[in-house]
């Protein structure tokens, strides 16, 4: 059984990254290049990293710019995908999706969860954009997505209604408490290119994350499941 | 001779729950590497990515 989860999660995983990698390429990694010249333009402070980064901090390695950043992308998008397609075949092992439909509203969950809820408070920004400290934001997103995957459970798989409204109570309360924003808002890549990148990222991770649910249920279905 | 058999007993497989949450779970620590671990190296690595994403970074 498990084995067969990881497989088929597997398979999902990077089929569904391979899309969302390419759709990144043309639309999504262009806005974060330009993003990243206006930070070196405005020679950024030494907490931001750049690909000129080495100039004012040669500790840490990282891929340079070109294949090796484009792999290192791909790379980190594939194990990602596994990630979201291990979690939803855990959620197909107890509740084994009927059909390609069904992997859709999953993928759509999914997208609501790691996507569309965290970015309600702390949208998607480019290099060079101001924010609170980082630990505080991840454990808000990390809280956010958490208390959302709990909230659609109780909402949609199962019938009752006190149970419910706890859900949607779950749901809420991450964005009645706020998330971690900086004291001054500001940012070096224009407007535009922000919105840009915020349509940009909300279109091809939701591209993905259909393909995904739906592309999941297939793997897990179809693929030959011994002990 | 020991032959394994195409059917093993249910006994043998890993009980169905065990195997969702584990695959749950080893697929949220994968996810906390690739989106929030803080190592330098993995963080540049995964740079893009996370910008693309929405998971928090810098």
């Amino acid at each position: 059984m498990f084995k067969h989860m990881v497989f088929s999660s597997a398979l999902a995983g990077i089929a569904a990254a391979l899309l969302l990698s390419v759709l990144q390429m043309f639309w999504v990694t262009p806005l974060i290049l330009q993003a990243e010249m206006y930070e070196v333009a405005a020679e950024a402070d030494a907490h931001a990293h750049t690909a000129d980064d080495h100039t004012h901090n040669a500790v840490a390695w990282q891929p340079e710019d070109g294949w090796q950043r484009t792999v290192s992308t791909i790379s980190s998008n594939a194990l990602m995908a596994i990630a979201f397609a291990l979690m939803l075949t855990g959620a197909y092992a107890l509740r084994k999706p009927s059909g390609i439909l069904q992997g859709l509203a999953w993928g759509l969950a999914g997208y609501t969860v790691f996507f569309a809820a965290p970015s309600l408070g702390l949208p998607p920004d480019l290099p060079g954009t101001s924010t609170a400290a980082v630990l505080s934001r991840q454990g808000w997103w990390l809280a956010t997505a958490l208390a959302t995957a709990f909230g659609l459970g109780l909402l949609l798989l199962q019938g009752r209604w006190s149970l419910r409204l706890l859900g949607a109570l779950a749901m809420i309360t991450p964005h009645l408490l706020g998330a971690p924003q900086p004291e001054i808002v500001t940012s070096l890549a224009p407007e535009a290119l922000q919105t840009q990148f915020r349509w940009a990222s909300t279109l091809t991770n939701g591209a993905f994350w259909t393909v995904l649910g739906m592309l999941s249920t297939i793997t897990f279905n179809r693929t030959p499941n011994q002990p | 001779m020991f032959v394994l058999s195409p059917s093993q007993p249910e006994t043998l497989a890993t009980p169905r729950p065990v195997a969702a949450l584990s695959a749950i779970l080893l697929g949220f620590t994968l996810l906390l590497v690739v989106g929030f671990a803080p190592l330098a190296e993995i963080h540049n690595a995964t740079h893009d990515t996370r910008h693309a994403t929405g998971f928090p970074c810098h």
